[in-house]
């Protein structure tokens, strides 16, 4: 879901020079430069969030957040994150550099992950258990806008242009695309079965998307709106049930795909031209989140039944540490 | 306020803006029960007290619908579940052939009791319907009283033994003394274990029935310590579905011994606190259509019944029974489960293959096939009458 770091730069960049918010801009550029070399992980059973220095890989400290904490979001200038807790349905607001409570948008039902329009204003949200897409302020902490989904809403997306919105549901099988403008969703596109999380490739030609319980890796071409293609995982030693890719992620040059394959317990690692499966790196116990430092060269992995956190080197494609975090890992933020 | 909007709209959507589609695509499950069924009259139990109160899965039913609603809205279908109580036995295949002569029902959810599906599915055969058996674990209908119409979403009580053999063989408890309730199903549940034990290698090195009385004559077959006593074992197998009996054996057996079957540890379809695979949400879906209990394994299998339908639909592009029949037994089919394993139908005997909760009354312990089971097609099939040993012959 969430380091498309190239792709958000490029669509933050194209509405600076849009609206001429030049000063903005410039902000956000020293704000990103900076960076504290904090990552933060939130925890779904302990209702926490770790914090670890990314220098020397350990744990910092760790804070209580509210409850069910999963999907995480930088806001648009980095300087505040987001985190949603699906049992206190609301979505947290905390300042990078001190994880201070900053606000609360409330009313949210239990949100699962969400991501933030290129206005920065905007934060799409998957309501699992309502089955609904919702659209908050994250100033304002108003409800916007809602759009009614499959049951089990994850994975969403939006475009760099802020046009489009892509939203997976689980147990529909289906991507929904949201037309912004229009305000409506005006396509279902059939997926394998338990669609999860996406990933675009650069030129945002092609979307992939996870399909959990087939072991795939669907890819959605963004003219047609339909799937053109899949990637299939087969790690040795795994029985097909076992595959069950969930995040992606695809590099700057859009050319490398890294995939959690879930109860595999590795990451797969694929040529996005060729489409070839050209590694896969052993990690922890169900892998699903994944998040890149910005220079790309490690790949954290969110072990959810090993309590652990995975950091791959991504040259020599080996699992160079793990370190312990707090119950369930479900999502990675990276401020470097 | 933003729920009761929502609704609004789904309403205004179905009465109103879609009528014309909603007519003329139409998909239409029925959930067809008994009137008074006996097995789910309450108060079975002396002063008020209920063990093992079952409850009809309609909701199960109902969640399956709600699920669909937008699947359906990308198909441009609609689907829709009507249910009926047929007045007895006889009645049963008239009440099935009229709502499908009437109401276009296609798809049958049958919680009805075992005698009355066997000659159901008989008297309807070749009718151009689907019949889910919802409610029945007896191995017959997976055998000799199979049939091609039948298709079984709950598993078979082969199937939960066998989960539970492989369970204690895992554990090394090899040794098992059987305690069995005078109850047909308990007999049938024993029966089953024995089969699955020798499977297993399991020793079964007691079998004893047991029967609700005080009459001291009868200690033997009451007294919890007495018929527990004599010789060594690592567990005890109990088959007492009333669960009368069953209540008061654990803390009281001569040997300090864990429990399986109708007490301890026991082998579901589906169980509360199952938390893997998408499992929460499928309970808290479950939470919001029935208030009053938690979902159960007849919920479970009333909801995959129609979600394989419906999968089923979308996969074939198409509600044609013959295509909608092959895609259910197709060894490539993935019917999610939420129990983690791709499911599909057995070609051999319409049983769905699926993975077997062992739970206790608050926790799944573990999930069977237990890992290290192995099968050379699919190791679903470790559980229940594989393919070489089923007595099913279904001519389709």
């Amino acid at each position: 879901m969430r380091p498309r770091f190239g792709v958000f730069r490029r669509g933050f960049a194209a509405l600076v020079l849009c609206c001429a918010g030049a000063v903005a801009f410039f902000a956000a550029g020293a704000a990103q430069a900076k960076g504290t070399g904090l990552i933060f992980i939130s925890n779904e059973k302990s209702n926490d969030i770790t914090v670890l220095d990314s220098k020397t890989n350990t744990v910092i400290r760790t804070f209580q957040t509210c409850r069910r904490p999963r999907g995480m979001h930088f806001n648009a200038d980095r300087t505040q994150f987001y985190v949603g807790c699906a049992d206190d349905s609301q979505i947290a607001i905390y300042e990078v550099a001190t994880q201070k409570l900053v606000g609360r948008i409330r009313g949210v039902e239990e949100p699962e992950t969400f991501d933030l329009h290129p206005n920065g204003r905007h934060l799409y949200i998957s309501n699992e258990e309502d089955a609904t897409v919702t659209v908050f302020d994250v100033e304002s902490g108003k409800l916007l806008n809602e759009f009614e989904t499959g049951e089990e809403p994850e994975g969403i997306l939006v475009t760099s242009d802020g046009k489009l919105v892509f939203v997976a549901s689980e147990a529909a099988d289906l991507v929904h695309v949201i037309d912004v403008e229009a305000g409506k969703i005006i396509k279902d596109i059939p997926t394998d079965v338990r669609p999860r999380r996406f990933a675009l490739t650069p030129d945002e030609d092609e979307l992939w998307v996870s399909a959990e319980l087939s072991g795939m890796v669907n890819i959605i071409d963004m003219a047609a709106l339909k799937v053109v293609e899949s990637v299939a995982f087969r790690p040795t030693g795994f029985r097909r049930e076992q595959i069950t890719p969930v995040d992606i992620l695809i590099t700057k040059d859009g050319e490398i795909a890294y995939v959690a394959l879930g109860r595999a317990n590795h990451v797969g690692v694929v040529n996005v031209k060729t489409r070839e499966v050209l590694d896969y790196i052993l990690v922890g116990k169900r892998a699903w989140g994944l998040a890149l430092t910005r220079d790309e060269g490690l790949l954290y992995v969110a072990n959810g039944l090993s309590d652990d956190i995975s950091i791959i080197d991504t040259k020599s494609r080996k699992n160079i540490k793990s370190i312990p975090v707090g119950r369930v890992p479900y999502g990675i933020l990276i401020d470097d | 306020m933003r729920k009761e909007v929502l609704l609004a709209c789904l309403f205004a959507l179905s009465a109103t803006c879609w009528p014309a589609i909603a007519r003329a695509n139409e998909f239409v499950f029925a959930y067809v029960g008994i009137e008074g069924d006996p097995y789910y009259l309450a108060g079975r139990r002396y002063t008020g007290l209920t063990l093992k109160q079952p409850h009809p899965p309609l909701p199960g039913a109902k969640m399956a619908i709600r699920d669909s609603r937008i699947i359906g809205r990308s198909l441009g279908i609609t689907f829709k579940l009507i249910e009926k109580a047929a007045a007895g036995a006889d009645e049963l295949a008239t009440v099935i052939e009229a709502l499908h002569r009437e109401a276009g029902a296609k798809v049958f959810l049958l919680d009805v009791p075992a005698a009355m599906l066997r000659a159901t599915a008989g008297r309807l055969a070749g009718a151009p319907l689907l019949l889910f058996n919802i409610r029945n674990r007896d191995n017959d209908l997976r055998n000799e009283n199979c049939a091609p119409n039948l298709y079984h979403a709950v598993p078979s009580y082969r199937m939960l033994t066998d989960a539970l053999a492989q369970y204690l063989f895992k554990k090394g408890w090899t040794k098992v003394l059987v305690l069995r309730g005078p109850g047909e199903a308990d007999q049938a549940y024993a029966h089953s274990f024995s089969a699955s034990a020798r499977r297993m290698r399991l020793e079964i090195v007691g079998d004893r029935g047991f029967e609700l009385t005080n009459d001291p004559r009868k200690r033997g077959e009451s007294n919890v310590a007495l018929m527990t006593g004599g010789p060594d074992y690592d567990v005890i197998f109990i088959a007492d579905q009333d669960g009368e009996f069953g209540r008061y054996v654990p803390y009281q057996t001569y040997l300090p011994r864990p429990l399986v079957g109708d007490e301890g540890l026991t082998p579901a379809a589906w169980h509360w606190t199952w938390e893997r695979h998408g499992a929460p949400q499928l309970n808290q879906r479950f939470a919001r259509i029935e208030k009053t209990r938690r979902m159960s394994g007849a919920d479970w299998a009333a909801w995959v019944s129609i979600k394989s339908v419906v999968a089923a639909i979308r996969k074939t592009g198409s509600s044609d029974l013959g295509g909608l029949r092959r895609f259910l037994t197709d060894p490539d089919t993935t019917i999610d489960t939420y129990k983690g394993s791709p499911s599909s139908f057995r070609a051999w005997n319409n049983q769905l293959r699926q993975p077997i909760l062992l739970h206790t009354h608050n926790a799944v312990v573990a999930r069977a096939p237990v890992e290290g089971f192995l099968h050379e097609t699919n190791y679903l099939d470790t559980l229940g009458f594989d393919r070489g040993e089923s007595k099913c012959v279904l001519a389709r």
